[in-house]
């Protein structure tokens, strides 16, 4: 019975996506985008990824939403130009080709949910096995990002810095935009219902976001789910009461140390656990056991981890909302 | 106490049919009212009357009392942000220069 | 009941057609943009269905009593990619908004003719 409503889920899926790819106006894109990544985010806790689910919730729904209509406050909403008529027709056709194509592949990969598929015989047994006893902490996924690709995730809290960096130096530092304007930012302040409801959400969802950070070990959550809640918290705020009430907040310089310190708290666990005997981001020297060592190592890697997106989300947000000309 | 179990089922499938049934009316309305508002004011239901019967359902349904305080705390979460939204949307929309259809035949009556 | 089997595979096609399409032959970049993100949706779609095991849970002990557990390794692999996605997205929006201020115009033929003209 499950399958007939994940079926019924793709299928919205797929509507969608072609609403998107084929509407005219730009905002009606970017709204279906968040109905898009909410419907995946669904058909990902169908498809038992519960941390997945969580963080394409957060990260595509609401964060991505907010950073489209962001840049699409700075340039038009219709879409004008149609491709010449040759570049339709000989894309469809490659399309289709390699659509057929696809298929036909399809055929050949293993039955859905098969668990003896290639993919479930080779190292999934080992992390699934081996986490409690190595870690002690139930969220497998987390151990396995945390610890034992603890690699992949240092270069991904990186990757979410340098992003940081690139929209800063391509659309320069809030506050020296905003100066150059007198005009002030009211934000939403003359609605009265958005901004009372909106002020009395503020602290549940940072609190909330505080959770989600401590307990991705017991339950699915993890920095970046965090990361992604408490920034969507601080640019409620940004919207509701102004841009300039939100930097006086928080400042340029706090999201700076943020973006920074997170990711060098994970290097420097990394170079920490070197100077202590061990290999590079080895846990295990950083307690008196195997266990509590690893905890220690993972519970400070998703700090870095929340406190570094939680910066670059924040800037990137202040970044397009400074770049306004209102 | 089998027998009440089985009427806190029921109940249950009940409440939950009955949100189904609302959150219908909620689709089917936001698609064939004729103007913006009333379009909104039809697909605010799945906001407000639809999330209230469901998950009161579910409340019912489940047997663990930390789910039930989690869905409880839930419902609450959507009863104070789904009518802000709507009330947003309206608000912008009127601000956006969208008037309601009712309102422009009333001032050319007079 | 096979084809139900490989449904999901078939919608990973579509959608990662779909995204394609808008990739290579809409004109607007924020388009462009916009089918980058369906593409990339569309591998998250198979590595998760490909990690899914029947009758299992999510890779979270004591949740459930259930001990047949779903693939954790793809969703690792896909948390990390989700958080790559929005920020090379976010990049992408902003030489965007660089290129709207540069040329007045977000659409490709009209970089193109301001390029072709100077």
């Amino acid at each position: 019975m499950i399958e007939i409503f994940n079926i019924f889920l793709m299928a919205m899926l797929v509507i969608t996506a072609l609403a998107m790819v084929s509407s005219r106006h730009l905002f009606i894109t970017v709204m279906l985008s968040g109905i898009f990544s909410l419907l995946v985010a669904a058909i990902f806790l169908f498809l038992d990824a519960a941390d997945v689910a969580l963080t394409e919730a957060a990260v595509g729904a609401g964060i991505s939403t907010v950073l489209f209509l962001g840049a699409l406050a700075l340039m038009d909403v219709e879409e004008t130009a149609r491709g010449e008529r040759w570049v339709r027709v000989s894309s469809l056709v490659v399309v289709a080709v390699t659509t057929i194509a696809l298929v036909y592949a399809t055929f050949d990969q293993p039955l859905f949910g098969d668990p003896n598929a290639p993919i479930n015989l080779h190292v999934a047994p080992w992390y699934i096995e081996n986490v409690p006893v190595h870690m002690g902490i139930p969220n497998i996924v987390t151990g396995i990002l945390g610890s034992y690709r603890g690699y992949d995730t240092l270069g991904e809290v990186f990757v979410v810095y340098t992003a940081g960096i690139g929209v800063l130096s391509l659309l320069g530092d809030p506050v020296k935009n905003r100066m150059n304007r007198p005009v002030q930012n009211h934000g939403l302040r003359h609605y009265l219902i958005p901004r009372v409801v909106g002020r009395m959400l503020i602290p549940f969802i940072i609190l909330f976001g505080l959770y989600v950070q401590f307990h991705g070990e017991y339950s699915p959550g993890g920095g970046f789910q965090a990361g992604a809640l408490i920034a969507a918290a601080i640019i409620l705020f940004a919207i509701l009461e102004g841009e300039n009430r939100a930097l006086n907040v928080i400042p340029m310089r706090v999201l700076y140390l943020m973006m920074a310190s997170g990711a060098l708290l994970y290097g420097g666990v990394g170079v920490a656990t070197l100077f202590m005997g061990g290999n590079f981001l080895e846990y295990t020297v950083l307690g008196s056991t195997m266990v509590s060592g690893q905890q220690w190592g993972i519970l400070l890697i998703e700090a870095g981890v929340g406190l570094t997106v939680t910066g670059v989300l924040i800037t990137i947000f202040h970044a397009f909302a400074a770049r306004s000309n209102l | 106490m089998d027998a009440w179990s089985n009427v806190v089922e029921i109940i249950s499938i009940v409440f939950m049919a009955i949100g189904a049934f609302f959150i219908f009316v909620g689709g089917v309305g936001a698609l064939r009212m004729p103007d913006f508002y009333t379009r909104m004011h039809a697909a605010s239901l799945t906001d407000s009357a639809g999330p209230i019967f469901i998950l009161i359902g579910l409340i019912l349904h489940t047997d663990s009392f930390l789910v039930a305080i989690k869905l409880f705390t839930v419902l609450v979460f959507i009863l104070i942000t789904g009518p802000t939204a709507s009330n947003a949307l309206a608000s912008a929309a009127l601000l956006a220069g969208n008037k309601p259809s009712l309102a422009v035949k009333q001032t050319t009556a007079e | 009941m096979a084809w139900v089997d490989y449904f999901h595979y078939w919608v990973f096609a579509i959608l990662l057609m779909i995204g394609f399409f808008g990739v290579i032959a809409k004109r607007n970049l924020v388009k462009k943009l916009v089918g980058l993100s369906i593409f990339q949706s569309a591998v998250f779609l198979l590595y998760i269905t490909m990690g899914k095991v029947e009758g299992g849970t999510a890779p979270i002990y004591g949740i459930t009593d259930n001990t047949v557990f779903s693939n954790p390794l793809p969703q690792v692999l896909i948390l990390t990619a989700i958080v790559v996605g929005i920020s090379t997205t976010a990049l992408g929006l902003s030489i965007v908004v660089r290129i709207k201020e540069a040329y007045g115009s977000i659409e490709e033929d009209v970089i193109h003719e301001k390029d072709r003209v100077e």
